[in-house]
């Protein structure tokens, strides 16, 4: 997801100082029964404004390792919960807080994108390896990272998958592509006329970030377009603007989105009326869809219902655990064997390639909808 | 080049073009009033629009309207849009009169250089964008439904909508009422005295200070109004759009020659029609860069705007 430039400008310096105190600090070191010292992390927001996703991420990670420890009573694991506040500037010194652990084998996480930049680089060179159940910017499996590995598919994959359910789905013959110039944006816009080919009948760039608001021209277009679908390539700030300048004119066509698009803001911005019926995609499944027990385990451990990215956090942990399982208890081997592993997990079937990323047919990408002012899943897209 | 899309939908795009530029134009006046009279670029005005964008929308949601709501019969319409309008104004002239006690009063009476003038408004504008952002929690804030669309009626196949006939005519309104306020009355005359020299208008008795305050709240008022019109017609509002929809204004206002009245609604409606031209004919990525294009282009051949400058003399 996008970090916001005000947002970061605003915050870093006070950030600076918070983080300056509070790195100060580390856990002790207990050895409590049956523990052979061994940790595993979790590196997301657990406090601030983009916490609610980290909680459920973390939930999931603890039930991992809490189902690891009954059934393994003499070699318990410990969970470092390593809280970033979703803060790029706090994430190299809560990183190199975990590398430092020597005791603390693998990661799950950095969650966000933005906070996997700062911190990664760091992991790759001390070897540490980290599984990220929620970081879907593209670009994070091209840096060379060597211990980078995500187990839900990138942004982009959500285009083909917007472009089939538009064609499949909604079976939409006239189909108009906007997108806010963003590599997220226009990445996915662009994929998304790839497998639409000649049924789009216009496109337009707008500009993303809060520096448009009238979008009068555009509507135009659309109008006089006779689309009946629209496809938006972009966040929730100008997707809700649209939508309701659109509905304004009179534009009843639904408008697909990605999960950029996936907050409150955009149904409040938009109005309930017009955001009705949107279509918003995300490579990510409902957690409630996950295999076997993991709902009703993860609820009687945490007293909540899994959110979205529970499931996959959760596989994330156990990947790690099974290597440490296994004896794989040095960094080196846990890290080797996190990049040969294949298996099954709640979420998905895992298997990794080169660069860390799922592979590509192992990638769920589901669609939700926007009903009576939620967001509810509609249904998973079948790919290729 | 698409210009079988430009004539196919010109009516439609001048129309829209139109209402966007008035709301330009209004705000507009705010930089031209403080300049012709203050030689300052007001650089926080864009805050006191965003006040009153904000005041409107919380207005409504203290009489229990959100973005969900829809309302019907003329009458109470009406009635929301005119209450809301009054906060929106009293809160933009409340807002340009705290910028100019607390961040430009305490300058002049210490002779402050401009450059300070400058720091100060930007540095003004900051903290009061700072403040909403905290305050909305940096969300956008969503209007109700209250103008509808509908085509009022069409001219020559084009639908002229009640919203932008309200836009057009509640800016052109204002202007005229701000513009009769200036050449007709006392307080107009004491404005243009001080602009054309403020020296001999304190000699003449007038009070300057006073006469100062009068010209914030007066492009005050006009911003909130602009504020309350840009809710009707953008539908949401976040605490930063301030700053891009001031740039544009200001742009108006130099293209129609700041200090000049007149000069400030022909520089908004001719960008408005420019953006929305240069979004058909190159693709919307090209709005800005045909609106600054324009004005880099007119700058260059008549420096002092379309109608040139000045608040006091010539025909304000």
């Amino acid at each position: 997801m996008r970090q916001k430039l005000a947002r970061v400008l605003g915050g870093a310096a006070l950030v600076a100082l918070v983080a300056g105190g509070a790195a100060c600090s580390s856990g002790g070191d207990d050895a409590a029964d049956g523990a052979c010292g061994y940790k595993i992390g979790f590196f997301g927001a657990l406090t601030g404004s983009s916490a609610a996703l980290g909680i459920n991420m973390n939930n999931g990670v603890k039930l991992a390792v809490d189902q690891y420890n009954k059934a393994n009573p003499d070699c318990k694991v410990e969970l470092v919960e390593l809280d970033s506040q979703g803060s790029p500037d706090q994430a190299p010194q809560l990183a190199q807080r975990a590398i430092d652990d020597e005791k603390l084998l693998g990661i799950v996480g950095p969650a966000y994108s933005g906070e996997s930049e700062a911190a990664n680089p760091l992991f790759s060179e001390a070897g540490l390896v980290h599984i990220t159940p929620s970081a879907t910017r593209p670009s994070l499996a091209d840096q060379g990272w060597k211990t980078f590995f995500r187990v839900i598919g990138n942004d982009l994959s959500q285009g083909p998958a917007a472009g089939t359910y538009i064609k499949n789905v909604l079976k939409a013959e006239k189909v108009y592509v906007i997108d806010d110039q963003s590599a997220y944006g226009a990445g996915l816009a662009d994929e998304v006329k790839k497998v639409l080919g000649p049924a789009v009948v216009g496109s337009d760039k707008v500009q993303g970030e809060g520096k448009q608001s009238d979008f009068s021209g555009v509507v135009t277009k659309v109008k006089a377009s006779g689309a009946t679908a629209i496809y938006f390539g972009g966040y929730y700030q100008e997707a809700g603007l649209i939508r309701k300048q659109l509905t304004n004119a009179g534009v009843k066509a639904p408008l697909i989105a990605g999960d950029g698009v996936n907050d409150p803001a955009y149904i409040t911005s938009a109005g309930q009326d017009a955001a009705e019926g949107t279509i918003l995609t995300c490579p990510c499944q409902p957690a409630t869809k996950a295999r076997g027990s993991f709902v009703s385990d993860y609820k009687a451990l945490n007293g909540v219902d899994p959110g979205t990215y529970s499931d996959s956090a959760y596989d994330a942990a156990n990947i790690l655990l099974a290597g440490i399982k296994a004896g794989k208890t040095t960094r080196a081997d846990l890290l080797e064997f996190v990049r040969g592993y294949t298996g099954e997990g709640v979420a998905a079937s895992y298997k990794f390639t080169d660069k860390g990323e799922l592979d590509p047919s192992q990638v769920k990408i589901w669609a939700y909808k926007v009903q009576g002012g939620q967001v509810v899943p509609d249904q998973e897209i079948p790919l290729g | 080049m698409d210009f079988t899309g430009l004539f196919s939908h010109f009516g439609e795009l001048t129309t829209t073009g139109l209402a966007q530029g008035a709301i330009y134009a209004l705000v507009a006046l705010g930089y031209t009033l403080v300049y012709g009279v203050l030689r300052l670029i007001n650089f926080a005005h864009s805050e006191v629009f965003i006040s009153g964008a904000f005041a409107a929308i919380w207005t409504w949601s203290m009489l229990g309207l959100n973005q969900d709501s829809k309302v019907s019969g003329f009458g109470s319409i009406l009635l929301y849009l005119l209450i809301a309008m009054v906060v929106a104004a009293l809160a933009s002239a409340l807002a340009a009169t705290v910028i100019e006690r607390v961040a430009y009063r305490p300058l002049r009476r210490r002779n402050a250089p401009p450059l300070a003038f400058l720091i100060t408004a930007i540095g003004a504008s900051i903290t009061i964008s700072e403040a909403f952002g905290i305050f909305t929690r940096r969300l956008p804030q969503g209007v109700p439904n209250l103008v509808s669309n509908e085509p009022l009626f069409h001219i020559a196949g084009t639908p002229i909508r009640v919203m932008e006939v309200l836009i057009i005519g509640a800016a052109l309104l204002m202007m005229v009422g701000l513009d009769t306020f200036i050449n007709r009355t006392r307080f107009g005359r004491g404005i243009r005295a001080v602009a054309q020299d403020p020296d001999t208008a304190a000699l003449m008795g007038v009070n300057r200070d006073r006469t100062i305050l009068l010209v914030f709240i007066a492009g005050g008022t006009m911003a909130g109004v602009a504020g309350l019109l840009y809710d009707i017609r953008i539908g949401a509002v976040t605490y930063s759009v301030g700053f891009l929809l001031g740039l544009k204004a200001f742009t108006a206002a130099v293209l129609g020659g700041i200090g000049n009245l007149r000069g400030a609604l022909l520089g908004g409606l001719l960008l408005g029609l420019v953006e929305n031209y240069a979004s058909e004919l190159f693709g919307s990525q090209w709005k800005d860069f045909a609106a600054f294009a324009v004005l880099v282009v007119l700058l260059m051949f008549r420096p002092t705007g379309l109608l040139g400058e000045s608040l006091g003399r010539a025909r304000a």
